[in-house]
């Protein structure tokens, strides 16, 4: 993989420290700006690598915060978030985030391809055109995400589950190690949710560590390794994705 | 023949002619980032922001670019920065900001009582534009045009998904400050040949008309030069024969332009949606929303 020869950040050519879980919080505290009280009160997680976890709790429960806090999106105010042993920000092409749907401005102009395409900025950098390998990849991650028909289209012309599957095809397409999916299950039809999990199966082969917020508690024990639960911005419990814990969890979790 | 030709035999409506077909490149090209990002407004204000610092100039008897440029950019600063705290919601920033910066522009022209140099920042003056003005617009059309394209995907990127531009470490105040300083060089030429109160229109009405030709930016970018410069030429010409302000002829020639396509936009739009592919697309849609529901629960 080349380097770019102008990065959009200084630090981003921080080689993992070895040995270093994916990623490892501690005691964090992540508050939106502006917002009286913090939407993650002092977690702690450590996440190994290759591993695909399930992020778990009610709404409002601080999954997307702490998806966002990971990727840089979010600044924290106490505690440290280390990503392979590095502070956040110090290797943005380790870390790709997949955010949720509407983040994004479907009315803007632009082909699937070149959405897709946009995975790749940063390993481009400034002044970088993409090239031809950068195009191959992305027309790869397309194909597996069977969007290979709707490639040339406006982006605004997609359904939701397609926009869904464009945007894990831009996450795939960045070559990650590390991949944060912000409710990629939510709101996208049935056959979108088995070529996700079938993405998301395929990652875990290559060796990619995935930790996903979600709200479907029926296919956690195939799908995932690990689940961690959230309530109120606090971890209440990370065990593994078995049915016996899982029922006890589920009750926990959803009633308690 | 005749008509198209015997006007541009005359030294300063060939000025006029380089200097408003620049101009409307200039604009086209950055109007189209500008009416993707709904930022249709900003372009107004930084026009009517660089009065005080044009009269300044005037007073001071400095350049008259170099007194706009400084004020545009101050403006364009001060709303980059407003909006970015969020403390004011920008649109309200940018009416307190460019309102007041118009009336402390006309409060000190007012004293200067020369109302012909007023008319003409109010209303440009493209039949003055001298061979000095010609390189200086040159210049500014060549520092857009290479800007925008060494920066178009990144430009493109943070208008779309400033989220994913900050997971990259790629910063969307960043590039939009980058906007604004262009529009801020920009809005200096503009207002030379349409003035302060019709800069706006060269920015928006190209690019909002190109929008309709083609779903790709650099195609409407070309789309939007092309339709500046068709409308350029229309407008001096009817300027010419008429005797009318050629600003403004210029500016109602794109509009006149968005007419046209507009309409013909609405009367063609039935054939273009029975395209098989956006059909596939549309059945596909339909397919897909109900499934979420239950998962919520």
């Amino acid at each position: 993989m080349s380097e770019p020869r102008f990065p959009y950040s200084s630090g981003r050519h921080a080689d993992p420290v070895i040995g270093a879980p994916s990623l490892l919080a501690e005691d964090i505290v992540v508050g939106y700006p502006g917002a009286l009280t913090p939407a993650l009160r002092g977690v702690n997680l450590e996440i190994r690598s290759g591993t695909c976890t399930a992020l778990v709790g009610p709404n409002g429960s601080g999954k997307s915060t702490l998806l966002k806090a990971v990727a840089g999106l979010l600044p924290v105010v106490s505690g440290s978030i280390r990503v392979y042993g590095n502070c956040v920000g110090a290797c943005h092409h380790r870390v790709a985030y997949l955010p949720q749907r509407g983040e994004i401005d479907w009315a803007f102009p632009i082909s699937v391809e070149r959405l897709v395409l946009t995975g790749r900025y940063v390993h481009l950098g400034w002044l970088r055109m993409p090239t031809i390998r950068d195009k191959d990849i992305a027309s790869a991650s397309i194909e597996r995400l069977g969007l290979s028909g709707l490639a040339k289209q406006r982006i605004g012309n997609l359904s939701g589950g397609q926009q869904q599957r464009a945007l894990l095809a831009r996450a795939l397409a960045q070559e990650a190690d590390l991949l944060l999916l912000d409710e990629p299950f939510s709101a996208v039809d049935a056959s979108t949710q088995d070529t996700i999990y079938d993405a998301m199966r395929n990652l875990r082969q290559q060796g990619k560590t995935l930790i996903v917020a979600t709200h479907d508690f029926n296919r956690l024990t195939g799908a995932f390794d690990m689940a961690v639960y959230l309530k109120a911005g606090k971890l209440i419990s990370q065990t593994d994705a078995s049915p016996c814990f899982l029922n006890l969890e589920k009750e926990q979790v959803w009633t308690g | 023949m005749d008509w198209l030709t015997e006007p541009f035999r005359y030294a300063f409506m060939q000025h006029a002619l380089v200097a408003t077909l620049l101009v409307g490149i200039t604009f086209a090209m950055l109007g189209v980032h500008v009416v993707q990002r709904r930022m249709a407004f900003v372009g107004d204000a930084l026009a009517h922001t660089t009065l005080p610092g044009l009269v300044v100039a005037h007073l001071f008897g400095m350049s008259l670019s170099f007194g706009g440029i400084a004020a545009a950019l101050v403006a364009a600063l001060l709303i980059g920065w407003a909006s970015r705290r969020q403390t004011v919601k920008e649109d309200t920033a940018i009416g307190v900001v460019f309102t007041g910066m118009f009336a402390l522009g006309v409060l000190l022209m007012s004293r200067t009582r020369s109302y012909r140099d007023l008319t003409h920042m109010l209303f440009g003056n493209v039949l003055g534009v001298t061979t000095g003005d010609l390189w200086f617009i040159s210049g500014v059309t060549l520092v857009v045009f290479i800007v925008l394209v060494l920066f178009h995907k990144e430009l493109e990127l943070t208008a779309f998904d400033p989220t994913h531009g900050e997971v990259i470490g790629l910063h969307a105040d960043l590039m939009r400050f980058l906007l604004l300083g262009l529009l801020a060089l920009a809005v200096i030429i503009g207002i030379q040949t349409v003035g302060v109160i019709l800069t706006n229109a060269l920015l928006i009405t190209p690019a909002a008309t190109a929008a309709f030709l083609s779903d790709r930016m650099p195609w409407r970018m070309l789309f939007g030069a092309v339709l500046a410069s068709i409308s350029s030429v229309a407008g001096l010409l009817f300027s010419y024969a008429v005797e009318t302000s050629p600003g403004a002829a210029i500016v109602l020639s794109c509009t006149v332009a968005f007419i046209v396509v507009f309409a013909f936009n609405s009367v063609f739009r039935k054939f273009r949606t029975t395209a098989s592919d956006l059909v596939q697309v549309d059945e596909l849609n339909a397919a897909a929303l109900p499934e979420d529901i239950s998962q919520c629960n």
